[in-house]
């Protein structure tokens, strides 16, 4: 079963435990510069987002590298970077809808979330589970137990 | 290791900035952040210095755990002679600003001197630089920081600055990082003011990597995250209330200072509380939006809040209608039941008045309350303040808010802080303030271990070097009696060192609810060294406690400076639990001098200095 990293911004207090434990996990640091996820605080609103790699099926970093740098990890279902491989010329900074994938000027590749061969450390390191890795089949199933809840259960109660 | 082992020295005389390898032996025993800063600030700066003058110098200081995992380790220090008090003032805060410092590679930053015109620093990384900030000069905090970002086309840029109270040099100005969080007592504000000196801008890419053994740092952290989020106050209390978790409760125990300390209960005190925040309003919302942490930290006691859109405060005001930080309990306080304010949403515009134009809302709310009186008295008339100001007025409360940083009208006054006003107009009693420096939200009188705490600080009165609270009303670690003196010089001195040791650390002193030291020594040595053992730790705090000290002593502080105001020895708790009491502190301080080795005058005796290595 694979799994996927789940977010609920609604948690999240941007604490950034996230961002350093990915920076620790991949280089060693605690160093949110270094984060393959980051937290934006919309300070007019209060909200805070944390965004990462959402590990597109199709994906465009994938289908855009000219050397074949990036490749599925068949057990997890990540989209990972070979630095071995990758020449640095951001052709997949480009691809990626979302900007997940990113050039790192110390190594001259590029990084995304790889998430940690199936242990992701953001989550383990979220204190309020904003942050979950859950069977990719049933992201929505919180949501739906929490309607089925408000639909159903508390209905019927009333 | 785990201190980025350099520091940065600015002379704003000479326009310099210079990278000077950090005194590790100083590091071992001062450890760092609070101790260390203020080691190098006792060294470097003559204690009889004019606060304002170019010879006093300002220190931003990171501790050894600021910027790594560790919960809560994003802290930093502002060390400096204060305005406010002329006592050593070390104002600390939290945001992301002291993180991005340390990750820039700098563990502190001492500014000498006085530029001859506005500047601010920039630092990324190894790179510093003063920049003209002539076009900042005049701007608020929140217009500060944005202008900053977009100069330099970054903004991922932390900023610490000041606003309008720190330029004009209001004796209680704060310094606002992040813009809401803040080095907020003492006016170190000010200091920044006097040096012409808008800001420190930084942005760090190099991070926090040289901890001695990661694995067991890991581990150590992993532990005391599961310390915080088991506890009844860390993982449930401050998340889901903040600190206003505590109106209610100080209210009830009867030591919930009111109207200028003339009370002990406020009967708005439910209007202004952490449960009237969460409560939903008539537009449908409630005060309190969501919370908000500081770096690394996994308790997150901070509110973020949005003001009722019809209130009659923000109309036409737009800066003032997006969500922004507060209410925290102090500043609910001190805009509230100090002044016997009710209006919850008011004293929101008050609190975000205090952050836009940067000045320290307790000093102010606390001056307000002392105005109210006198002016209830009938020294203060309408025709001086320009507004008629009695106990409970919303109304003069924001006016005053609004008039302060800019020294409009009897704003100028206000800015002087409660001790050189009440002097001024002949009513110096009626300032609640220790060394000049207004009290905090817990009364001194009722619960006694928290007066001797106020009477003795280094910095003035407050709450943050010896929180015996924790102790005499939550019973932690263990209960005291509020109305018991017997014990209380042992407890406080207890709190004041372990205080020290966890501020120097990089940590917030909001731990301390569920960690001790214990908690804090594996993370440490898994950083640093082995050295900093639990008793270590404690020696460490004491040293720093007495250093302080010594600096005040050295500047002219006596025995005479630790007491309290003659409301709280001779005007009983009118009401509560406490009723009937007055501050037992006659019969506290000789036994506190006894067990701190200080003699009858409260001089550090020589074979103390001696065992500390003073």
């Amino acid at each position: 079963m694979q799994k996927s990293l789940l977010i609920n911004a609604d948690k999240c207090t941007g604490c950034l435990q996230c961002e350093m434990a990915c920076s620790y996990e991949h280089y060693g640091i605690f160093n949110p510069s270094k984060s393959r996820i980051r937290v934006f605080d919309f300070h007019n609103t209060g909200v805070k987002v944390p965004y990462t790699c959402t590990q597109c099926d199709e994906a465009w970093c994938l289908k855009a590298c000219p050397v074949d740098a990036i490749s599925i990890d068949l057990v997890t279902g990540a989209k990972v970077v070979s630095e071995d491989t990758c020449v640095g010329c951001k052709v997949c900074t480009i691809a990626c809808p979302f900007g997940t994938i990113n050039y790192v000027q110390d190594t001259g590749k590029v990084q995304k979330c790889d998430l940690c061969s199936g242990d992701p450390a953001c989550a383990t390191a979220c204190p309020t589970e904003a942050i979950t890795f859950v069977d990719a089949d049933w992201t929505g199933l919180d949501r739906m137990r929490e309607w089925a809840d408000k639909l159903g259960n508390q209905a019927s109660t009333n | 290791m785990s201190w980025a082992g350099k520091l940065l020295r600015v002379n704003l005389t000479k326009g310099t900035c210079k990278s000077e390898p950090l005194n590790m032996e100083w590091a071992k025993t001062y450890l760092g952040s609070r101790g260390l800063a203020t080691k190098y600030f006792v060294d470097e700066v003559d204690p009889k210095v004019d606060p304002l003058s170019a010879e006093n110098k300002i220190i931003w200081a990171t501790g050894p755990l600021t910027g790594t995992m560790a919960s809560t380790g994003g802290r930093f220090t502002v060390v400096t002679k204060g305005p406010l008090t002329g006592a050593i003032a070390c104002s600390n805060s939290g945001g992301y600003l002291g993180a991005e410092l340390k990750m820039a590679g700098w563990d502190m930053v001492i500014f000498e001197g006085k530029s001859p015109k506005p500047v601010y620093l920039y630092i990324e990384d190894d790179r510093a630089e003063l920049v003209d900030a002539s076009d900042l000069w005049g701007k608020t905090v929140w217009e500060t920081e944005p202008a900053i970002k977009i100069k330099h086309q970054d903004p991922q840029i932390r900023v610490s600055c000041i606003g309008r109270a720190g330029e004009n040099q209001v004796y209680f100005a704060a310094i606002v990082n992040d813009l809401h969080r803040a080095a907020g007592r003492s006016g170190v504000g000010a200091v920044m003011g006097s040096k012409n000196l808008k800001a420190l801008a930084v942005r760090g890419t190099k991070g926090v990597g040289n901890i001695k053994n990661p694995k067991a740092f890991m581990a150590a952290v992993n532990a005391g995250k599961a310390v915080l989020a088991g506890h009844a106050v860390t993982g449930q209390g401050l998340p889901t209330y903040g600190t206003q978790v505590l109106m209610n409760v100080i209210n009830e125990v009867g030591a919930l200072p009111t109207r200028n300390h003339q009370d002990v209960q406020f009967d708005g005190a439910k209007d202004i509380s952490a449960e009237a925040m969460a409560v939903e309003r008539a537009d449908g919302k409630s005060h309190l939006v969501t919370t908000q942490a500081c770096f690394a930290c996994t308790i997150a006691c901070g509110r973020i809040s949005q003001i009722d859109e019809s209130h009659f405060t923000i109309e036409n005001k737009p800066q003032y209608k997006n969500t922004s930080g507060g209410l925290e309990y102090e500043a609910a306080w001190a805009l509230g039941a100090a002044n016997g304010v009710n209006d919850l949403e008011a004293l929101q515009y008050a609190n975000m008045i205090c952050n836009e134009d940067g000045f320290d809302p307790i000093t102010f709310g606390a001056t307000v309350g002392a105005v109210m009186e006198m002016y209830e008295m009938g020294v203060l008339t309408k025709e001086q303040l320009g507004i008629e100001a009695p106990f409970g007025s919303v109304k003069a409360l924001c006016h005053f808010a609004e008039i302060t940083a800019q020294g409009i009208g009897f704003g100028k006054e206000i800015a002087l802080g409660s001790a050189r006003l009440t002097a001024k107009y002949g009513q110096p009693d009626l300032s609640m303030s220790v060394k000049g420096q207004e009290f905090p939200a817990y009364d001194g009188r009722v619960i006694q271990g928290i007066g001797l705490a106020y009477a003795t600080s280094n910095r003035g009165a407050c709450h943050l070097r010896g929180y015996t609270i924790a102790s005499e009303v939550l019973g932690i670690p263990v209960k005291t009696e509020p109305a018991d003196t017997d014990g209380k010089p042992e407890l406080v001195k207890a709190f004041q060192d372990a205080t020290a040791a966890f501020d120097s650390a990089g940590l917030c002193i909001f731990t301390s609810f569920a960690w001790t030291l214990a908690d804090v020594a594996p993370q440490l040595q898994a950083a640093c060294g082995d050295e900093f053992t639990v008793d270590n730790l404690n020696l460490i705090g004491e040293r720093i406690w007495n250093m302080e000290r010594d600096f005040n002593n050295r500047a002219g502080f006596t025995s005479k400076d630790d007491k309290l105001p003659k409301r709280l020895m001779t005007e009983a708790a009118k009401t509560g639990p406490g009723k009937g009491t007055v501050s037992g502190l006659g019969k506290m301080l000789p036994q506190y001098y006894k067990i701190r080795g200080w003699d009858s005058d409260g001089q550090i005796n020589a074979d103390t200095r001696k065992r500390l290595g003073l």
